[in-house]
């Protein structure tokens, strides 16, 4: 516990300090969450590239909480479905139930240039289609995987702060 | 007068602080996690939010799983009324027993246990059967380590135990509050799912508590539960400052400043406790499902041995 102490002293705050929002980047539809969003977030075919980098979005060095969003357990809890991967047919009918599960008014995130256009699987048989295909997209992040910048000021522009 | 003054003024101290309680536990677990934190006035945010969400009734739920939030937030609000947080003079006195407490935060548990059986999901049972089981180990060491400390006043009224400390206050310093608080705290920290028994911020089913119960409600039900579960936390704080650090609450005859004297005291004497709370919660780990059962039988042990003690010392 002291050499716990002694490691939180030195470290002090490792949070970079938060650039500058991006102007006239922001969702119209999300100015009635009032800076907090709720997010859960969806693995529809993934190859957990972007999941690495949503868990240091969330991390100490970006800290996408302080800006008012945070990951949640239920759809039911969320404003916004965090969408990676392309959506294989397997998950189709899981994405489709998940969406109808968010409580209006509901937004979709596409992350990644999977979610966006089915990036290198474009075209294979698992995959039923892009997130658009299945489900109105809100915001879409590219990248393949994004920087944890890029998820962090898609988050801002949602939460308005 | 300046009871029902007094009591309106803990309630909505309490009512409005309990977000901002939260707020501040996240903040500081925040900085000491060496990132920056949402903000202490965020969980407002979140609730204001929430309310403006759309209601959902999940397909074949009925009553029970509708009215457990406003019983879960009903129950907060009677205890934070008549709990002696600012002044013991509180107008509904009588129903601040020991046992009344007890039992209206026991409904406010089965009402939601209830709720989450509603839903007829696997992680809602599983919940309701874990927030169960914690209860029964709960409430009996609530009710004793209280015991312990109204042998002495010869009265389980909760008003009358803390203007008995407030009237002579070297009672208080004795071994049998260090054992009444150890447990008392023991079962806060249980009873408010914070860790190391329950952790509320956890994404994992299998390891949630007092989350799987709420996993299917949304929007101003979801707000009604994160709100009374702040008060919840808030009134057992305050009472744990109370019972074993009665000063500056407002006893009979008290003025309308020692009210308001009252209300910054207990403001503060929340604020630190829970910001040593979380402070805590940073050095540990939450426990194994099937060691809490012990760690909360030590509790009870600990209430016992108070009870016994007080016994001998008085």
């Amino acid at each position: 516990m002291i050499s716990l102490l002694r490691k939180m002293r030195k470290t002090g705050r490792v949070a970079e300090p938060a650039p500058e929002p991006a102007a006239g980047d922001t969702v119209p539809a999300a100015a009635e969450l009032g800076g907090s969003v709720q997010i859960r977030h969806i693995d529809a075919g993934s190859c957990n590239g972007c999941e690495v980098e949503i868990a240091s979005a969330f991390g100490p060095v970006y800290d996408a909480e302080r800006y008012g969003a945070r990951l949640v357990a239920s759809p039911r809890h969320a404003d916004a479905l965090l969408v990676t991967g392309p959506v294989t047919r397997n998950m189709e009918v899981a994405l489709r139930r998940t969406h109808e599960a968010v409580p209006e008014p509901r937004l979709v995130i596409a992350l990644g240039d999977c979610a966006r256009d089915c990036g290198v699987f474009a075209g294979a048989y698992g995959v039923a289609g892009a997130v658009k295909d299945v489900l109105p997209v809100d915001a879409e992040v590219p990248g393949c995987p994004p920087k944890p910048e890029a998820i962090v000021e898609a988050l801002r522009g949602l939460t308005g702060r | 007068m300046t009871g029902l003054v007094g009591a309106v003024a803990q309630v909505v101290v309490v009512a409005v602080g309990s977000p901002l309680l939260v707020g501040l536990m996240r903040k500081i677990r925040a900085r000491l996690e060496g990132r920056v934190g949402a903000g202490v006035l965020q969980t407002w945010r979140d609730l204001r939010k929430l309310c403006r969400k759309e209601a959902i009734s999940p397909h074949g739920t009925g009553w029970v799983f509708r009215m457990a939030p406003l019983v879960l937030a009903g129950t907060a609000l009677v205890v934070a009324s008549v709990v002696p947080l600012v002044t013991t003079q509180s107008p509904m006195d009588g129903v601040a027993d020991l046992f009344a407490v007890a039992a209206l935060l026991a409904l406010g548990s089965v009402a939601l246990a209830l709720g989450g059986l509603d839903t007829g999901t696997a992680f809602g049972g599983m919940g309701a059967s874990r927030e169960v089981t914690l209860l029964a180990l709960v409430e009996p060491t609530i009710l004793l380590s209280v015991f312990a400390l109204s042998v002495r006043v010869g009265s389980t009224n909760l008003g009358e135990i803390v203007t008995a400390a407030v009237h002579d206050p070297m009672a208080v310093i004795s071994p049998v509050s260090l054992l009444a608080a150890v447990a008392l705290g023991v079962v806060t920290i249980a009873e408010t799912g914070r860790i190391p028994v329950d952790n509320p911020s956890t994404h994992l089913e299998l390891t949630m508590i007092h989350e799987a119960m709420v996993l299917e409600y949304a929007g101003p039900d979801l707000a009604l539960i994160e709100w009374a579960s702040g008060m919840r936390l808030f009134v057992l704080l305050g009472l744990l400052a109370g019972l074993f650090a009665p000063w500056g609450i407002a006893t009979a005859g008290a003025g309308p400043v020692a009210v308001v004297l009252a209300l910054v005291v207990l403001v503060f004497k929340v604020a630190v406790l829970g910001a040593g709370l979380a402070a805590g919660e940073v050095f540990m780990a939450k426990l194994r499902l099937f060691r809490i059962p012990e760690l909360l039988a030590g509790s009870f042990m600990l209430a016992l041995l108070a009870v016994a003690a007080s016994y001998f010392l008085a």
